[in-house]
């Protein structure tokens, strides 16, 4: 079992392309069409077209298997990547086909016209996958490489067809970029104008026939779809122009291909497929936790700093009140370590084990105190909400009124007559 | 047979053929139009023709058709009948006349692009075909969204837009569309009072330079305030005409009275023939 041949100068040999000019054919092509994937993906995924490119590689299968099966018939090799790549841009497309004829014809939904097409395609080719094995003695057992991928059995003309689309592929979508976006984002307005709808979805329809069939051979056609949705979900996280996300998701894109086709060179047993994929994924991951706000993890500190920021509101509020001698002021409710972070602000003093209002701190509690009363009576007046029933929703919103709805707030009671100073209706 | 018989009674046939089919002078003209979604009717026979350089209100109850009326004119959904012309042209040649503002939730703001971005949408097919925005045609963007007050909003991706803001963007768009008609659907809902002003004093403009506005609205308080003509819609045209005359009580009652009329039941009928149950 000589699956880990690999010395440290091997990897860093083939990394850096020094690897043999075959394998470097096949690393360049595969990243070409990462890059391509990710572009053509950007719009997929804006468009939510990103099912039906699933459909549409599973649909690819019986074209595979029925090109290899009518070129040996007819005496010629089944193994010419061009011809294959035929055959599956045909029943592709005839997949995507199938779905919008059960959509104009039935009441069914697109999940489940998807998932129809989807299944029946795939069982067809694997019907006719057994028909060229049990046939062809044997001369197309490689066809198997097109489910799963294999980078290893690529040769070099193979790689220069798949890098080749993949340019100009990516070239087609940036220059039709304007086009693209305004179907994507607005289709009845883009109609309204004139603009042929139907010939842009079917460009970029076409696009994505590209990229899924020139990746076929390298990828495999059960995985080929994540290249074109997993880049752009990742890039997504990171940014909220358009041409920055069809940056970000080519650069994780042919990041991917590149370290998938490097691995699988590395180890040949391993399908480049499946590294490219786990190499988006771990990126999408990343990309999900950590990205600046947009990030889960960006998010988590967002909400807890608002939940600090009210529970200290509401600190400095009960303290307001207590020293005020308002009537039903209650007792701060706090941590310790709260009470240690207002203190640092310097809005409180907690000497001789007792908790005192700084004069910073007073106007900050005086401030909160009047906007809970502003919020209050405007539900009390306006809404005709019992003052017993309205705390929870004052609590809420008493922290994020902006002096533009504070000023709003005051003008709308004192058409009603109502004035209120240090938090006490007049 | 029976109507040789019995010549008193009233026939809409003939009174449609007594009437010219379009008039070339109305900035839209509809005809004998009725629209149907998935073979059920929402419109049924409408006809009429707007005047020139004014604001004209669509209103009727929720399932009117209002929204329907609009696209259907501009091609957006198809026709089961009818035809429409705009100045005695069809919609393909009178296209680069015609502004749209769509209803606001009818896109999804999250989407990746800045409002500039959505404004110059408005350019696109004086831009034409592959070609990127210039630098003339983003001041025109600049200059639109400074005139529904969303100048300092410009570089702000349109998720980060209150309601209000989002609609003012869509009809920043419309405007740098240098239209000589507008269809406006449903521009007042949910917005702020600061919003409305904006957009009425847009409308307004329009109006003085000679511009006619279609706008769905819903809001009956507003109307005799905002617009010159108003055409009230249940599945038909119940009444059209200056607010002055048309926009009375009793019309109100013919539009938004009763529950179901027995339009609407009929358009239940077709439907349910065709799906066969």
């Amino acid at each position: 079992m000589n699956d880990l041949p690999i010395n440290f100068e091997e990897i860093l040999e083939t990394l850096a392309l020094q690897g043999g000019f075959n394998t470097n054919a096949v690393i360049l092509g595969t990243t070409l069409l990462g890059i391509a994937a990710g572009v053509i993906g950007s719009f997929a995924l804006l468009r939510k077209r990103s099912l039906t490119a699933d459909a549409l590689s599973h649909a690819t299968l019986p074209g595979i298997a029925g090109a290899f099966l009518i070129a040996t018939s007819m005496g010629y090799s089944g193994r010419s990547m061009p011809l294959l790549m035929l055959g599956a841009a045909i029943t592709g497309i005839l997949g995507v086909a199938c779905i919008h004829l059960i959509l104009h014809h039935s009441r069914l939904k697109e999940d489940a016209a998807i998932g129809i097409v989807l299944s029946v395609f795939f069982g067809i080719g694997i019907v006719l996958l057994s028909l060229v094995q049990t046939s062809s003695s044997g001369s197309g057992a490689g066809l198997n490489h097109y489910i799963y991928g294999q980078t290893a059995a690529m040769t070099r003309s193979d790689a220069a067809i798949m890098g080749t689309i993949g340019i100009v592929a990516s070239i087609i979508a940036l220059v039709m970029l304007k086009e693209f976006m305004v179907v994507c984002f607005n289709e009845t307005f883009a109609r309204s104008t004139g603009l042929p709808v139907w010939l842009i979805d079917s460009i970029m329809l076409g696009l994505v026939v590209l990229i899924t069939v020139s990746g076929l051979q390298a990828v495999g056609l059960i995985l080929i779809v994540a290249m074109i949705i997993i880049p752009p979900a990742a890039a997504r996280f990171w940014t909220d122009r358009l041409w920055k996300l069809v940056l970000i998701s080519a650069l994780i894109g042919g990041l991917s291909g590149y370290a998938g086709a490097s691995i699988s060179a590395l180890f040949p047993r391993k399908p480049a497929g499946a590294v490219i994929v786990l190499v988006a994924g771990s990126i999408f991951a990343i990309s999900m936790l950590f990205a600046p706000t947009r990030g889960v993890l960006a998010d988590t500190i967002r909400r807890l700093r608002l939940k600090l920021l009210i529970a200290r509101d509401h600190v400095l509020e009960s303290l307001y009140e207590i020293e005020s001698d308002i009537e039903g002021a209650r007792h701060p409710n706090a941590s310790i370590m709260l009470i240690k972070l207002i203190a640092m602000r310097g809005w409180i003093t907690t000497s001789n084990n007792t908790l005192a209002l700084t004069e910073a701190g007073r106007i900050q509690g005086q401030r909160i105190h009047r906007n809970h009363k502003l919020w209050e009576q405007y539900l009390v007046s306006y809404a005709d909400i019992a003052p017993t029933h309205v705390d929870w929703s004052v609590d809420q919103v008493e922290h994020v009124l902006t002096d533009e709805l504070i000023a709003e707030l005051e003008e709308a009671l004192r058409v009603r007559g109502i004035t209120i100073e240090n938090g006490d209706p007049a | 047979m029976s109507s040789t018989t019995r010549p008193a009674v009233y026939s809409p046939r003939s009174t449609l053929d007594a009437r010219p089919e379009h008039s070339a002078d109305s900035p839209v003209s509809i005809h004998a139009m009725t629209v149907a979604y998935a073979r059920k009717p929402v419109l049924w026979d409408v006809d009429y023709d707007a005047p020139s350089n004014a604001l004209i209100a669509i209103v009727g109850p929720n399932g009117a058709g209002k929204s329907t009326l609009i696209k259907a004119c501009l091609g957006l959904i198809p026709r089961a009948a009818g035809t429409v012309e705009f100045w005695g042209q069809s919609y393909k040649h009178a296209r680069s006349r015609i502004g749209y503002v769509p209803q606001r939730e009818s896109v999804d703001w999250d989407f990746p692009v800045s409002a500039l971005d959505v404004v110059c949408m408005g350019r696109y097919r004086k831009i034409g075909w592959c070609r990127p925005v210039s630098k003339s045609h983003k001041l025109a963007a600049m200059e639109a969204l400074d005139r529904v007050g969303m100048a300092d909003f410009a570089k702000r991706q349109i998720s980060q837009l209150s309601g209000g803001q989002q609609q003012r963007v869509f009809l920043a768009r419309a405007l740098t569309q240098e239209a000589e008609l507008y269809f406006m659907d449903e521009p007042f809902a949910g917005v702020d009072a600061a919003t409305e002003r904006a957009i009425i004093d847009v409308l307004r403009e329009l109006r003085s330079n000679g511009k006619t506005v279609i706008v769905v609205h819903h809001d009956l308080q507003t109307v005799p305030e905002y617009f010159d003509h108003v055409l009230l819609l249940n599945m038909r045209i119940v009444a059209s005409g200056p607010v002055s005359e048309v926009f009375t009580a009793d019309n109100l009652q013919k539009t938004y009275g009763g529950r179901l009329t027995l339009l609407a039941e009929a358009a239940e009928a077709v439907a349910r023939a065709a799906k066969g149950s």
